[in-house]
């Protein structure tokens, strides 16, 4: 696949400025930039319900708010495709998508709900979703993305922690449920080393429930990043938003918690990339790291 | 019980596999499950469910329907749909298991102050008023969800993250007098409310 | 045959070249081989190499070819030569794979290598080449008893092919249990829709098949012969009779549905609403679809007990499971959803084989029939209706269902005939004077089945039963092959299976009774020695008309004639040599294969004295399992004992207890046999070879202690293909045994 004209970008509530996933947002737009990727956001778009939305919301109401997004993308972007940088916001759109082409049902309560607001999706004349990931993957190709690098990562081990939603229950196209490897050949393509075999590579950050019950939550994130320290990463990378605010910023909870000593940096792949094609630290957001990332800082400075 | 429930339990008497069928999100696939168990054995949290996945796809067939709905096993469910990419028998078991959640909660089934059924609440009634997360909102009423003086220790707690997301321009205080959300918000509502009706009526004139 | 002129070849690739000295091995085989000829050779597998050997024989008039190059199980197409004897001396995997390289051990790995050129110029002077019995027939007939799916199938198949079948059934109406059903499980993708029942369409076919005789109301009473020649006479109910020539067997005669009037706990013959499968099958078929109570009244809600006296270790139940029975379950249960009923299935393991068995199982959930899994304590009598108690084991409690009509799951019990050995245990039970013994196989005797067909054979009138009553000789190994050759099984009188399955199974068992025919026709070996010609004979002068071989053959090939002497049936015959092997005056022998061949070889090997601290070990490894994880073990490179030398034979059930003796004498300082796993698990090729050489070899005893020698000096095992390792290890155990208890005495 080859790279498409424009994106049209759902950057979805953490990508906010100033919001959880900021620095996600400034070193993605640095990687854009890099890699001339093209994105137009869609006005107006709103939250997908993430993966907490049921409980309060149902099951039409939650897949209308989706529903409302890919309309909006189609009125103002036509067919362009959705991209989404977060897990639960891509998954959540190609939710909404499939139960509109394969439960009419639930296609008629959406469309009854959209047409309040004079908009409606139809069965099989969607614009596709996509994650970014499948952006770099597919339509740029990590080949591609090796040949662009001027500041290969040497000498930085990471852990590729993929995660789950970006993961399951679609993930991306030839990779298995179980062991994932574009996240490794994204690290190698930037001149990182990959942690071979990482033990905790799909397993569960807890998601929206670290909030609820933190205790479950702390200890899944615990079992994370000691399996990096057990491969022998300097840091995690990771392509959701949720894992890496779950993963970095309850290190000192957990520390508390288990008497670890746990300070390893989680950073986003866009940030290796932007720092591998030679964009400042304060470009990669590296500067919006809770526990910073002192390997990719100096490689950013050099 | 609430009028919904009573409802419920007339129209469908013993026969609590129909009514989750017709009215539990993904409910038509509680009777493919063969009862393998790797769903339970491939969740994160699988320890801490009441009753595993499996269990409860075999409850509503026996027809425990207060047992089930009132159990605190579903809103054990992170979403990292581990259990659809590995049931062998093709089971959108992390659909259902919210399913069930949101049904329960419909009905006043729901277990009084579980803590995921409430924070579920306040995101939901965030993100319908602003049409987006308000992140630092959410928190603060996260640590007050239950009470006062819980929520000040809860707060002070959190402190330390609190400053770190600040300082990392991560969060920003303004967030809580207004902050990031959709300006269509009147169309949002509109759209949320006939979205609730559909869902409402969708229910009660199923399987009649 | 002309004077016999051994040619020895020298192969010395693949290393031999260079760890070996050949030069040395074509002198032994000159000098101690008493080859005529001795080659060396750079490649001898390669063209040119074999067609030195050719020349040898076209022109030099070689007879006895002794190849010296890798093991006998390889390069076997090359070193294949018409009209010769062949012998094959292992330097590859048997020495310079299984030996170190290194300066200290060239000494005596030369001497192995030197060893093994001696024993196959010494067995080959004594090979002769097979020649045939002339008892051979080519009759392309097949007897089919039993007129059920499987028969019909297996008729149906070999007319296609041209063989003439003739199809009794003792029943007067074809189509058995496959007749009565109302309809069949899904039978085409996707496997969710019930199929029509297509017997009447099969018996249709059989009986407007021109090459297919059926004979109804019809019994075997006599079966006289082998493959190839079979006399069979047919007796009908009305006493007319007639014989039938065929070259081979299929027997097929299905199952009885197990009684579950030994299930009264389950309600078992309490009320006519409890029923087994079959009768709920002959009920919904009888009413066109309906699903009705005794009375008449309809039934709304019917519950099926799966595994009712089966898979049940209770005194008796059926310890096994009928494979069948959940899907038909499933099916049954469907009937009851399409006649607007409630179907729940209780189950402990639902039980789905077959590539359709989980679309069928899905197609059955999708039909809204209920699953549970549990297991039934007891079903009762509650008003007009049934009550069913069980514990879900799910939500590990107890629980009852309300029910119109309980179908109980019961299990197969295979339509066999007498088990043989029941028979001949008794005989020997009386002749020990064993009286509890005669009376508990009395008791089994009086209670066994009438014999289906008639054996005329010294070894019992029936096929011999493999477990539970079902004849087969493995069930995962060698199906169909019973241990009568040329009389085949098929269905699930074989082992338990549903429809679908006994089609195939039926498809196959006549494709190996049409191979029976073919090949005894032109006197060739039925598996597992597929293909061999040669076949024992014995010495009638030397004979002393002990029965062991006619008592001991695996596969009751041997008949005894009025004088009690033997009667070989060729074509019966499997080769394993275990007659041979019994025969206490070794009077029995193959061509190529006898005392002598495997005797003078291990008479062969250079033994060095007392005192040279090179201990010879001679092992005697079954050709199917032991000696091919010999040969891996070289291909692995594991090491072993360089003193080790190693004959196959062809199953450890042909070891004469004089090589063991001869060794002893000749001074070997241990003895190791290597066979396959006995007892009822067994894996040994021939059934009970292994098992009668352990036997023998407990008996040993007496012979060491004469000799005064340790009895641990000889030691029996059982080995799998798999033990490429092990076997390794115990040569060199043995070799550290030696150590510890001293060399044999017995060096001259």
């Amino acid at each position: 696949m080859a790279k498409k004209e424009f994106y049209s970008f759902y950057p979805g509530c953490s990508s906010q400025p100033k919001a959880s996933a900021d620095n996600f947002l400034r070193s993605s737009n640095a990687m854009c930039d890099a890699l001339d990727i093209k994105l137009k956001e869609i006005d107006d778009w709103n939250c997908c319900g993430a993966s907490i939305g049921y409980a309060g919301g149902g099951e039409v109401p939650r897949l209308s708010l989706s529903a409302r997004n890919i309309a909006l993308s189609q009125q103002q972007n036509g067919d362009a495709d959705i991209v989404a940088p977060c897990a639960a916001c891509w998954i959540a759109t190609r939710e909404a998508q499939e139960r509109v082409e394969h439960n009419p049902k639930v296609g008629e309560g959406i469309n009854a709900a959209l047409a309040e607001i004079g908009l409606k999706v139809e069965s099989g004349k969607m614009p596709q979703a996509r994650h970014m990931v499948e952006v770099l993957v597919e339509d740029i190709g990590l080949d591609t993305i090796a040949k662009g690098v001027t500041k290969p990562l040497e000498g930085v081990k990471i852990a590729g922690y993929v995660g789950c939603q970006t993961n399951r229950p679609f993930g991306i196209a030839g990779e298995s449920f179980e062991n994932p490897l574009y996240l490794d050949h994204m690290i190698e393509a930037c001149g990182a080393q990959a942690v071979d075999k990482y033990e905790k590579k799909v397993a569960c950050c807890s998601g929206a429930l670290m909030f609820s019950e933190p205790e479950k939550g702390h200890a899944l994130v615990k079992d994370i990043i000691e399996a990096a320290y057990d491969g022998g990463a300097d840091m995690i990378v990771t392509p959701c938003q949720l894992c890496q605010m779950n993963v970095e910023s309850y290190q000192s909870n957990i520390n508390k918690t288990y008497g670890t000593k746990f300070n390893i940096p989680v950073v986003y792949y866009s940030q290796l990339i932007a720092v591998a094609y030679g964009k400042s630290s304060q470009e990669a957001a590296l500067d919006g790291q809770i526990i910073r990332a002192g390997k990719l800082e100096d490689i950013a400075n050099k | 019980m609430s009028d919904m429930n009573q409802a419920m339990v007339q129209k469908y008497r013993s026969n609590f596999l129909k009514e989750v069928e017709a009215n539990v999100e993904e409910g038509t696939w509680v009777k493919m499950c063969m009862q393998c168990g790797v769903c339970s054995g491939s969740c994160p949290l699988g320890p801490h469910w009441e009753h595993p996945q499996q269990e409860l796809f075999m409850m509503i067939r026996a027809g425990k329907r207060e047992e089930v709905l009132s159990s605190s096993s579903m809103w054990m469910c992170t979403s990292c749909y581990n259990c659809i990419a590995r049931c062998p028998r093709g089971l959108p078991i992390t659909h259902i298991m919210h399913g069930l959640a949101s049904y329960a909660k419909r009905l006043g089934l729901a277990p009084k102050n579980q803590p995921t059924s409430k924070f579920g609440d306040i995101f939901w009634d965030s993100i319908a008023k602003n049409g987006r997360v308000n992140e630092l909102k959410i928190g603060v009423s996260l640590y007050f969800m239950n009470g006062f003086s819980q929520g000040i220790k809860n707060a002070l707690a959190s402190r330390e993250l609190g400053m770190a997301m600040m300082k990392t321009k991560r969060m920003s205080p303004t967030e809580y007098f207004g902050g990031h959300k959709c300006k269509d918000l009147s169309g949002i509502a509109k759209m949320l409310k006939k979205a609730k009706e559909f869902e409402a009526e969708h229910i009660t004139k199923f399987g009649e | 045959m002309a004077d016999m002129k051994i040619g020895a070849y020298i192969c010395q690739g693949c290393g031999i070249g260079d760890r070996v000295d050949t030069a040395q091995l074509a002198s032994v085989a000159k000098r101690e081989g008493k080859a005529a000829i001795a080659k060396e050779h750079e490649f001898l597998c390669n063209a040119e190499g074999v067609k030195m050997i050719q020349d040898d024989i076209a022109n030099e008039g070689v007879n006895h070819v002794v190849i010296a190059a890798c093991s006998r199980r390889a390069k076997t197409e090359a070193f294949s030569f018409d009209g010769v004897c062949i012998s094959r001396a292992n330097l590859r995997e048997g020495v310079i794979w299984v030996r170190p390289d290194t300066d200290e051990a060239r000494e005596t790995t030369q001497e192995m290598a030197d060893d093994y050129v001696r024993m196959a110029c010494a067995e080959t002077k004594y090979q002769k080449m097979p020649e045939a019995s002339g008892e051979q027939g080519l009759t392309r007939h097949l007897l089919i008893v039993g007129g059920g799916i499987s028969g019909m199938t297996a008729a149906l198949e070999a007319a296609k092919t041209g063989y003439k079948v003739d199809l009794v059934e003792k029943t007067g109406k074809l189509g058995g249990v496959a007749a009565e059903m109302f309809k069949k499980y899904p039978d085409k993708a996707p496997y969710n829709v019930l199929a029509d029942n297509t017997t009447s369409a099969m018996i249709e076919a059989v009986n407007a098949n021109g090459n297919i005789t059926v004979h109804l109301n019809t019994s075997v009473t006599k079966t006289e012969g082998a493959p190839g020649r079979f006399t069979v006479s047919l007796a009908t109910e009305s006493g007319a009779s007639k014989d039938v020539v065929v070259g081979a067997i299929i027997q097929a005669t299905g199952f009885t549905q197990y009684d579950m009037g030994k299930l009264p706990e389950l309600g078992g013959g309490k009320s006519p609403d409890v029923m087994d499968q079959l009768a709920f099958e002959k009920m919904v078929k009888a009413n066109g679809g309906a699903i009705k109570k005794a009375d008449g009244s309809e039934a709304k809600n019917v519950v099926f007990v799966q595994c009712a006296g089966q898979r049940s270790e209770q005194p008796g139940h059926l310890p096994y499971c009928s494979g069948h029975c959940c899907m038909t379950s499933i099916k049954q249960a469907r009937y009851v959803k399409e006649a607007g009923g409630d179907a729940t299935v209780i189950f402990d393991d639902l039980r789905t084989p077959g590539a359709d068995g989980e679309d069928v199982y899905r197609g059955g959930q999708e039909a809204g029939v209920a699953f549970s899994k549990g297991k039934v304590s007891s079903v009762e009598a509650a008003g007009k209706g049934l009550k069913v108690n069980y514990t879900d084991k799910i939500l590990a409690e107890d629980s009852t269902i309300d029910a119109d009509i309980v179908v109980l799951a019961t299990g197969m019990v295979p339509n066999s005939g007498p088990n043989p050995y029941v028979k001949l245990d008794l005989e020997m039970a009386e002749k020990d004077g064993n009286a509890d013994l005669v009376a508990k196989l009395k008791a089994e005797v009086e209670k066994a089945p009438p014999s289906i067909l008639n054996l005329m054979y010294r070894q019992g009138t029936d096929v011999p039963h493999l477990k539970h009553g079902f004849t087969d000789s493995h069930f995962i190994c060698f199906p169909y092959e019973t241990r009568r050759t040329g009389i085949y099984t098929a269905g699930p009188v074989r082992r338990p299976m549903d429809a679908h399955q006994a089609i195939e199974d039926a498809t196959g068992a006549t494709l190996k009774a049409i191979q029976a025919c073919e090949n005894a026709a032109i006197g060739r070996a039925a598996h597992p020695r597929s293909g061999d010609l040669s076949f024992p004979s014995f010495r009638k002068e030397g004979c002393t008309q002990c029965k062991r071989c006619t008592v001991e053959c695996p596969f009751g090939a041997i008949n005894e004639d009025e004088k009690g002497y033997p009667q070989y049936n060729e074509a019966r015959c499997r080769r394993c040599g275990t007659c041979m092997g019994a025969c206490p005056v070794r009077v029995i022998s193959f061509e190529n294969y006898s005392v002598e061949t495997v005797g003078q070889q291990l008479k062969a090997v250079d033994m060095p004295d007392e005192f040279s601290e090179k201990p010879r070990l001679l092992v005697l490894a079954c050709e199917n399992d032991a000696y091919p994880a010999l040969d891996m073990a070289g291909m692995t490179r594991q090491e072993y004992s360089a003193f080790a030398r190693i004959i196959p034979v062809r199953c450890l059930g042909s070891v004469n207890t004089i090589w063991i003796t001869d060794a002893l004498n000749s001074g070997y300082d241990g003895v190791m046999l290597m066979g396959c796993q006995k007892g009822d698990n067994y894996q040994c090729h021939f059934v009970k070879g292994s098992e009668i050489a352990h036997i023998r070899m407990s008996k040993i005893d007496d012979t060491l202690t004469q000799l005064n020698l340790e009895k641990e000096r000889v030691q029996t095992y059982e080995v799998s293909i798999a033990d490429i390792q092990r076997i390794p290890q115990i040569i060199n155990d043995m070799e550290k045994l030696i150590g510890e208890i001293g060399m044999s005495p017995f060096k001259f």
